[in-house]
């Protein structure tokens, strides 16, 4: 099959789409930017690979793979087997790293202790990663490192608190060696983790494998050709393409956001550290935008930043905003103000539901001076971004958008992270064609 | 790119600033009296005639921002109590001169006798000259040059500000001076003022060329310096633009495209017009953003501030004051905004431009007012794409090269996309 591939290189998560050369979306893949883009673009991109061959094989289930109404059943399992498999090799690597530090002059006088507790935190890390994948627990990222990071920070308090060592020491081996795991690849190919995999699905539907196994060998020996790439984002000069081959994130957001709401005439994308408002036409090119300059508030960040000041979960935010009872206005939409105000209104007693859907609506507020800018909100508008991910600023934007537009088509994808990637893919479909 | 060679107009330019600033440094020896003046609306011919030497402390700024001065100089203004929203010009010349007043080439810039303020459309001037005045203790004269509110100049303006002349700043500088002006030497200057203000517009306007043999903001900037600051009505000022007139006549003829630092632009893929000053404490990172993209700028505002001559306007040797109170009022930065919407939508049209940039500075309060609104006006009378990015004149805190070059790519992507819609 031939692939074009589009990768968009974010501050803070790094995405591939590939498409087929219908402009068939094929393959999604997601991983953190950390600081390496070369290795966050490798991964998301083999990532997408895979997405593609367990969309090749879902395709082929369906139509040849005779299990009927199980087939669906089978390809999640074996998909989430799959990332277990996935998972379970970076524990390894992780293991493997901490263990070798563990050998150094730093551990002398507790390394048999330390050693102790690894071994009881990384068995806790396995099962609750079988949890997880066996679907018995919703999983609150798809990163390996906040996978991995939750699990064995709570193991490592209970390990501290049973008399282990202290819960820094524990925490400090995991984040001094969790940055090399990152930026190490999977070395396994598709067939090596596929086989893997099938032994890890639940025996009632493995029992169904001996009827597909020649599927699954098709499909994992398949030719998947990248045919062009493209690239965008803010790490865009980092791939190695010819310039042709970058394009910039505007461009490819208004693209990305016309292929999956065809009516679009505005996007808003709020990402980790810049809001863009674009104005696009009838073909999804890019007439007009504006992006924040020289201060990056009032973008993804701020939420970080919050839930960090709060010590909660970035995912926790807009379920907790939206409990709010009362309207609160956060006048700072700076970064660091906003956390003085927050703490300030805090301690006069006001509710921090309340507080943080205030500071939800400060956000949207400051993306509106930004529409404002480009030339307004027109009929239809998509909102993109990671914090499209987020109710509680999806309800603030419906509220503002209504209240200084009127009633407005808003939408929102519920993959709308990968806008730019998809954007990237079909320039590369369509600079393939135009050659 | 092919190798970059100096053309003999740049030395020519170089050789007459450096003799300037040579003059300034010796003045005080040479029994010479010193003017600072600013660069809309003022009164070169004037001052030579009687002598005096002008300081343009715009001027001082900006090539303090190119010789990475600024950011010191700023920082020395604002512990001196000059806020952060203040114009950085500003800054940078209060910095300066608490730093001894040293000038572009390394000589010490003579305290002023006179300052001399053309208040033409920049509010901030009075403030700025309020300031050099508690600081230099020296009279203050004020040419005060009615805005064009209606776009247009009126006989009532003219005589009021050739009155203003008359009556006021000619015999303070006379004073100043100890001599009178020479009326027929001025209608000299006045003349040579025109015949050099004929080959800038030459120059400017082979823009209109494609490929365009210049580019009319970053080159501008090089090619306005003599006009704009100490040589209008001057022979220095009239070979300097013969020369430069002869050269662009050169590339024209060998169908060249404009110089860059790095060479002559060997593809013009864009064609832009500029509103808004260039950044001076980045200015070849700045430029290096255009041309690295194959975009030409073909016309441009800032090129205009001290000056506006190609909507036909020269200084007339028959009627000296009144040519003079013309110029004042003619100057870009002394149009209202719907004369100069209308004047970058003709240089869009006449320049047969791609589309057009904005580079707003949040610290200039009297030019950046009201550029969105020109964003959005310009999109819809010409088609084209529009651009707006932000950073600063001279304070290289407001520069963040990453976002800017970010968003001039995605910017002349715009354009190509849209282009090849079309």
């Amino acid at each position: 099959m031939d692939c074009f591939v589009g990768i968009d290189l974010g501050s803070t998560t790094t995405k591939a789409v590939i498409v087929d050369t219908r402009g068939r979306i094929v393959g999604r893949g997601i991983t953190n930017s950390r600081s390496n883009y070369d290795v966050a673009a490798q991964v998301a991109r083999n990532e997408a690979f895979t997405n593609a061959r367990f969309d090749m094989l879902g395709r082929a289930l369906r139509e040849e793979g005779g299990l009927g109404d199980a087939g669906p059943a089978f390809e999640a399992a074996l998909a989430a087997a799959y990332r277990h498999e996935c998972f379970l090799g970076q524990l390894q690597r992780l293991e493997n790293h901490c263990r070798r530090d563990l050998e150094s002059d730093r551990y002398t006088h507790d390394r048999r202790a330390m050693g102790h507790a690894l071994e009881v935190i990384l068995a806790g890390i396995r099962h609750d990663a079988a949890a997880v994948y066996g679907g018995g627990t919703a999983a609150r990222s798809d990163f390996f490192r906040d996978l991995a990071g939750a699990s064995y920070t709570e193991h490592a308090a209970h390990v501290a608190r049973e008399g282990g060592p202290a819960f820094d020491r524990l925490v400090g081996l995991f984040d001094r060696n969790i940055i090399p795991v990152e930026n190490e690849p999977e070395t396994r190919g598709f067939a090596q983790l596929l086989r893997s995999a099938l032994d890890r699905v639940p025996l009632s539907l493995a029992q169904r494998r001996d009827a597909v196994a020649g599927l699954l060998a098709r499909v994992a020996e398949a030719d998947l050709r990248e045919v062009s790439a493209v690239g965008t984002g803010y790490g865009r000069v980092r791939l190695p393409f010819p310039k042709e081959n970058i394009r910039s994130e505007i461009l490819c957001h208004g693209l990305g956001a016309h292929l999956m709401f065809p009516r679009t005439r505005t996007v808003l994308d709020i990402g980790g550290q810049d809001t863009k408002a674009i104005q696009v036409d009838e073909h999804g090119v890019v007439t007009s935008f504006q992006m924040n300059d020289r201060c990056a508030a009032g973008c993804g960040r701020y939420l970080g930043y919050i839930a960090d000041e709060m010590n909660i979960g970035l995912h926790e935010l807009g379920p907790l905003a939206l409990g709010a009872r009362r309207r609160i206005k956060i006048n700072s939409t700076c970064t660091v103000f906003a956390g003085a105000e927050f703490r300030d209104r805090l301690a006069a007693g006001q509710a921090r539901e309340d507080i943080v859907a205030g500071l939800h609506r400060a956000i949207i507020l400051r993306a509106m001076s930004l529409l404002a800018r480009s030339g307004g909100i027109r009929n239809e508008f998509t909102f993109t971004g990671g914090v499209g991910r987020n109710q509680a600023a999806v309800k603030a934007l419906h509220e503002v958008a209504q209240d200084n537009y009127g009633s407005l088509t808003i939408n929102i994808a519920p993959d709308s992270i990968y806008t730019g990637a998809i954007g990237a893919a079909t320039f590369a479909l369509q600079g393939s064609a135009r050659n | 790119m092919t190798a970059a060679v100096k053309d003999l107009s740049q030395d020519r330019q170089k050789q007459m600033i450096s003799a300037h600033y040579a003059r300034l440094a010796r003045a005080k020896e040479d029994g010479r009296k010193v003017v600072y003046t600013f660069v809309p609306g003022n009164l070169t011919e004037l001052l030579n005639n009687l002598g005096l030497l002008p300081v343009l402390p715009e001027i001082n700024a900006l090539q303090s921002g190119m010789r990475g001065k600024t950011g010191d100089y700023i920082h020395i203004a604002e512990k001196a109590g000059h806020s952060e929203d203040v114009c950085t010009y500003v800054k940078a010349d209060i910095g300066m001169l608490k730093s001894g007043n040293i000038g572009p080439t390394g000589e010490p810039l003579p305290k002023p006798d006179l300052l001399l303020l053309s208040y033409t459309g920049c509010f901030t001037f009075l403030k700025w000259f309020e300031l050099l005045k508690r600081e230099y203790d020296c009279p203050v004269v004020m040419l005060h040059v009615p805005y064009q509110g209606d776009g247009r100049i009126t006989e009532p303006m003219r005589r009021y500000v050739a009155g203003q002349l008359r009556d006021v700043v000619i015999p303070a500088l006379e004073t100043l001076a100890g001599r009178r002006v020479d009326y027929d030497l001025l209608r000299q200057q006045l003349a040579l003022s025109a015949r050099a203000e004929d080959d800038l517009v030459w120059v400017l306007q082979s823009a209109r060329h494609r490929p365009s043999p210049i580019d009319a903001y970053f080159g501008g900037v090089y090619y306005i310096g003599p006009i704009f600051t100490a040589f209008r009505g001057t022979t220095d000022a009239v070979e300097y633009y013969q020369l430069l007139r002869d050269e662009i006549r050169q590339r024209l003829k060998g169908g060249l495209g404009p110089v860059t630092p790095e060479g002559t632009l060997q593809e013009e893929k864009y064609r832009i017009v500029v509103e808004g000053p260039p950044n001076w404490t980045s200015f070849r990172e700045f430029w290096r953003m255009f041309y690295g993209e194959g975009a030409v700028v073909v016309a441009s505002s800032y090129t205009k501030v001290g000056g506006l001559y190609d909507r036909g306007f020269r200084h007339d040797p028959s009627r000296p004051l009144e040519t003079l109170a013309d110029y004042c009022m003619g100057c870009y930065t002394n149009l209202n905004l719907p004369d100069r919407i209308a004047l970058l939508e003709k240089y869009i049209n006449d320049y047969a431009a791609d589309g057009f940039l904005i580079n707003s500075v949040k610290s200039c309060n009297s030019f950046s007012a009201g550029q969105l609104l020109i964003l959005r006006e310009l999109e819809k009378r010409t088609g084209r794409s529009g651009g707006f990015i932000e950073s600063d004149l001279v304070d290289p805190r407001y520069f963040s090269a990453a976002n800017i070059k970010n968003r001039l790519e995605s910017y002349f992507q715009m354009v190509e996309a849209k282009r090849a819609r079309t």
